[in-house]
């Protein structure tokens, strides 16, 4: 995120060179592929989905950062967008993961 | 108005200017459309990942082939067609317009054909698995139910993505519309790309069949 006033102004119309942008492509792909052999490995449920969901929102910050140009707005633009959607998505994480984990080791064995 | 002429006006982004985010507001709402869809993907997501934790024998049925290689190579296609689209949206940020017009079809190529084999992947499903929304041989509905809804609502969004770029193509190439559309076309073009890194893990990764 750039610094304030007319430094970012005058960044905001640098949005990232041809090789910029493929090597962002190439760390999307290899991201991927840890993902697809995460998939294959034994690994218990839970850990699981956290390893893959935060591989997922590095590929995401990513993907918003350089392909969508956050990176290259006023840090207002992300202050406005981000924290909020952030906030309401803990919000229903809060509401929904203790139940699903108890109900895990509500199961039989 | 243009950007330079609001950088005169705004002094600082916490000044009560015109503009203090400097982007044009086709911008700032397409922003805050992407936020609000965000929301509907994670509701879904969430409750997808609920299901699928709390339900001990939620069916692993995904083969190597044809499912994980379909959806890995879906997730290639995606993650290309974004490359072409940022290509698109800097050519058009150059006055290019026959380059950013080609790069908006090639965008619009790699997008159909993540709907023809998702679609192809699907008709595997139903006809030869009989999975439905409804019911599948594996014993919990509630697979094809989020497998269903979660694709589907991506689906949509994707075949929409194809259509809108199409239509900004033709205006681009025409001069009827500036290097703005273009670059609100990527944004929520990304944006599906976006939500596809979520689902291609949990949906996929998450019902591979164990060796």
């Amino acid at each position: 995120m750039s610094a304030h006033g007319h430094a970012a102004a005058a960044e905001s119309h640098e949005v990232g060179s041809t090789k910029l942008f493929t090597w962002v492509w190439i760390w999307l792909l290899l991201l991927t592929g840890v993902e697809i052999f995460l998939g294959y490995e034994q690994i218990e449920v839970h850990l699981m989905i956290t390893m893959l969901v935060g591989l997922s929102l590095i590929k995401s910050a990513l993907i918003m950062s350089y392909f969508m140009h956050l990176r290259f707005e006023r840090l207002g633009l992300f202050l406005l967008l981000v924290p909020a959607m952030v906030f309401c998505i803990c919000m229903m994480l809060i509401m929904f993961f203790p139940d699903s984990i108890r109900l895990m080791h509500m199961r039989p064995h | 108005m243009s950007e330079t002429e609001l950088e005169g006006i705004v002094e600082s982004p916490w000044s009560g200017g015109a503009s203090p985010f400097a982007v044009n507001s086709k911008k700032l709402g397409m922003w805050l459309f992407i936020v609000s869809d965000s929301l509907t993907f994670s509701a879904l997501l969430i409750s997808y990942a609920y299901v699928r934790l709390s339900t001990p024998d939620w069916p692993r049925e995904f083969e190597f082939y044809p499912a994980i290689v379909k959806s890995s190579f879906m997730t290639l296609i995606l993650l290309s067609s974004s490359l072409t689209m940022v290509f698109a949206v800097n050519a058009a940020q150059e006055g290019k317009v026959s380059k950013a017009v080609k790069y908006l079809l090639a965008t619009m190529a790699f997008g159909l054909a993540f709907v023809l084999i998702h679609a192809t992947e699907w008709y595997t499903l139903i006809v030869e698995e009989h999975v439905t929304p409804w019911s599948n041989p594996w014993g919990v509905p509630l697979f094809g139910g989020t497998f269903f809804g979660l694709t589907g609502l991506h689906m949509l969004h994707v075949t929409i993505g194809v259509a809108y770029l199409g239509v900004i193509a033709a205006g681009f190439g025409k001069g009827k519309w500036n290097s703005d559309h273009v670059e609100v076309s990527g944004l929520y073009w990304h944006f599906v790309d976006l939500v596809w890194m979520f689902i291609f893990p949990m949906v996929y990764l998450l019902s591979i069949k164990p060796r």
